[in-house]
């Protein structure tokens, strides 16, 4: 199964690391990447800029666009980043988590598979 | 009495029954239908033709006829609606996920057992699908278990299946320490539904026996499935010496009355389960031997909870309770836990050792850690009007009153009371 891992974090713990405390951050996801390359299958990743960079789009009810300056929502724990990894299960994605820092809430969901729409058109949501 | 054979049957097997069918068609939902079936057929059947010699593999067969006939109707509805197949094909890839291909391990229930209990389900989640799935408990029985309406109930259940398949979920008994994480949500999830039965937040029933007894089946499941666990047998020797002593707890009038509460030292000894309390005794007294469990805080807190019920079950009469160590039991768990509710329970034991003062004291500053709770008022009544204040004992009696949402409970406190007019005062202790 394909799982996106998405990695929540308050900025300012970034921000305001030592240059050891960001060394050890480092290791962690080169360990991650390791293990997940040798133990299921690494698809894709990326880390990303901090909210101030972030820029929101929506449309209002006359379907003109509207922008905003900021993130979606506002809270202190931001998404910072994520990787999208074909695990066999969620216990070995669950697993393999371990590896990332402990700071981080993880949020790791599974990915519909959009091979085909009709899948959408037939889901039942509830 | 084949009725009665169908209903043991389903007691017993259920959960066994269920995990060869998901192992062999790796699908929740068809698996539980076809099971559900194969029971209802014995419930028409067994009266009349006889309980079969072997009602297990009676069961398996008609489910797996039943399985067989739903995939032959799904697969011609395939064909008939060409937009399903792409819906069935994926359900099918994701309910091959809880399907575990090693067959490593011989009890597909121990399986089916850790599946429910994953902790990637919410807690009450997990609790009703262990009781649906292992135990076999119908979905109303459930709902009415848990006070919810059982279309409310259906729902959750149905959500906690949907979780596992999307979600990727492993059928699949872990090792080392994720098996023993696992093991400790088992146990969460049978404890909590052995507490939701014996503290109901409200309603006319001071507690709810059947749903106890769940818990403890549960319980008794997972330590035969995962035998010398001293985790398992520290949650079940605690909970069959709470449990022994359902019968004598409630008193009920002979004309069908209200329902009261029979508190500890007004109990009649001889309707404890004694039964259940040796076989409480013998799994405590291996977890003491274990250095293991000694170490580990919470298989501690669970063996002094159970240390302290074992006192209680052990003292031939009220008045011959060892009370100094009973608190002495509370004030270590205390320190281990830092539990408000564990010190309210310390007070009432100290109480009974040295004296309402005694008890008194340990009860100043809780008031900030248990703004709401009924029991603390009514503990600080019941030593006050022993220590004769009695005016104090009123007001506290009032709080209390004022803040107890259980029917049963709330008459308790009200003749307590009323009792201040009598000098002699009333006895103390938790029921």
């Amino acid at each position: 199964m394909k799982y996106a891992v998405l990695i929540y974090q308050d900025e300012r713990m970034w921000a305001e690391a030592s240059a050891e405390e960001r060394a050890r951050y480092h290791q962690a996801h080169t360990a991650f990447d390791e293990a997940v390359r040798s133990r299921a299958k690494m698809l894709g990743g990326e880390a990303l800029t901090g909210v101030a960079d972030a820029t929101t789009l929506r449309h209002d009810a006359e379907g003109r666009r509207v922008l905003t300056d900021g993130p979606f929502a506002e809270s202190t724990e931001q998404l910072g980043g994520f990787y999208l990894v074909e695990a066999t299960d969620l216990d070995a994605i669950l697993d393999l988590c371990e590896l990332l820092p402990q700071q981080y809430a993880l949020e790791v969901r599974p990915v519909a598979d959009m091979s085909n729409a009709t899948d959408w058109l037939d889901a039942n949501p509830g | 009495m084949s009725e009665a054979a169908v209903e043991q049957v389903w007691r017993d097997e259920w959960g066994r029954v269920l995990a060869l069918l998901v192992a062999q068609y790796r699908r929740l939902d068809l698996a539980e239908d076809a099971l559900a079936d194969a029971f209802e057929a014995a419930t028409r059947t067994w009266p009349v033709s006889g309980v079969p010699a072997n009602p297990p593999a009676w069961l398996l067969t008609a489910a797996r006829r039943r399985a067989v006939d739903r995939l032959r109707a799904e697969a011609v509805a395939v064909r008939k609606q060409p937009l399903l197949v792409v819906d069935a094909e994926v359900q099918q890839r994701a309910h091959a996920v809880i399907a575990d291909p090693g067959g490593l391990v011989p009890d597909e229930r121990l399986r089916l057992l850790l599946l429910c209990a994953h902790p990637a389900l919410a807690p009450e989640a997990a609790c009703a699908l262990s009781l649906r799935l292992v135990l076999g408990v119908s979905t109303e029985d459930i709902a009415r278990l848990f006070l919810a309406t059982t279309s409310t109930m259906a729902a959750r259940l149905t959500r906690a299946k949907r979780k596992l398949v999307a979600a990727g979920v492993p059928l699949r008994v872990p090792d080392g320490s994720a098996l023993a994480e696992r093991i400790d949500t088992v146990a969460s999830v049978a404890y909590l539904a052995f507490t939701a039965g014996y503290a109901p937040g409200s309603g006319p029933d001071p507690l709810r026996v059947d749903l106890a007894a769940e818990g403890i089946r549960l319980a008794r499941v997972a330590s035969t499935l995962l035998p010398g666990r001293p985790r398992l047998q520290a949650l079940l020797a605690l909970m069959l010496l709470q449990h022994s002593r359902r019968d004598a707890r409630v008193a009920r009038e002979a004309d069908g009355g209200e329902p009261a509460l029979v508190l500890l030292p007004d109990q009649d000894r001889t309707r404890w389960h004694h039964d259940e309390i040796t076989e409480a005794l013998g799994l405590l007294a291996e977890v003491l031997g274990d250095e293991g469990a000694a170490r580990d805080p919470r298989i501690r807190e669970l063996t002094l909870q159970a240390v302290i019920a074992a006192e209680h079950a052990t003292a031939p009469s009220a008045q011959e309770t060892r009370w100094p160590r009973i608190a002495a039991t509370y004030a270590e768990l205390e320190e281990l836990t830092g539990s408000p509710v564990v010190r309210l329970n310390r007070a009432v034991a100290v109480a009974e050792a040295d004296g309402p003062e005694a008890g008194l004291r340990l009860l100043e500053g809780l008031d900030e850690q248990l703004p709401v709770s009924h029991r603390l008022p009514g503990t600080r009544a019941v030593l006050l009007a022993r220590a004769g204040h009695r005016q104090a004992a009123v007001e506290a009696y009032d709080v209390a009153i004022a803040r107890c949402a259980n029917e049963a409970e709330r008459r308790h406190l009200r003749a307590g009371r009323l009792a201040l007019d009598d000098p002699a005062g009333r006895p103390l202790t938790a029921p």
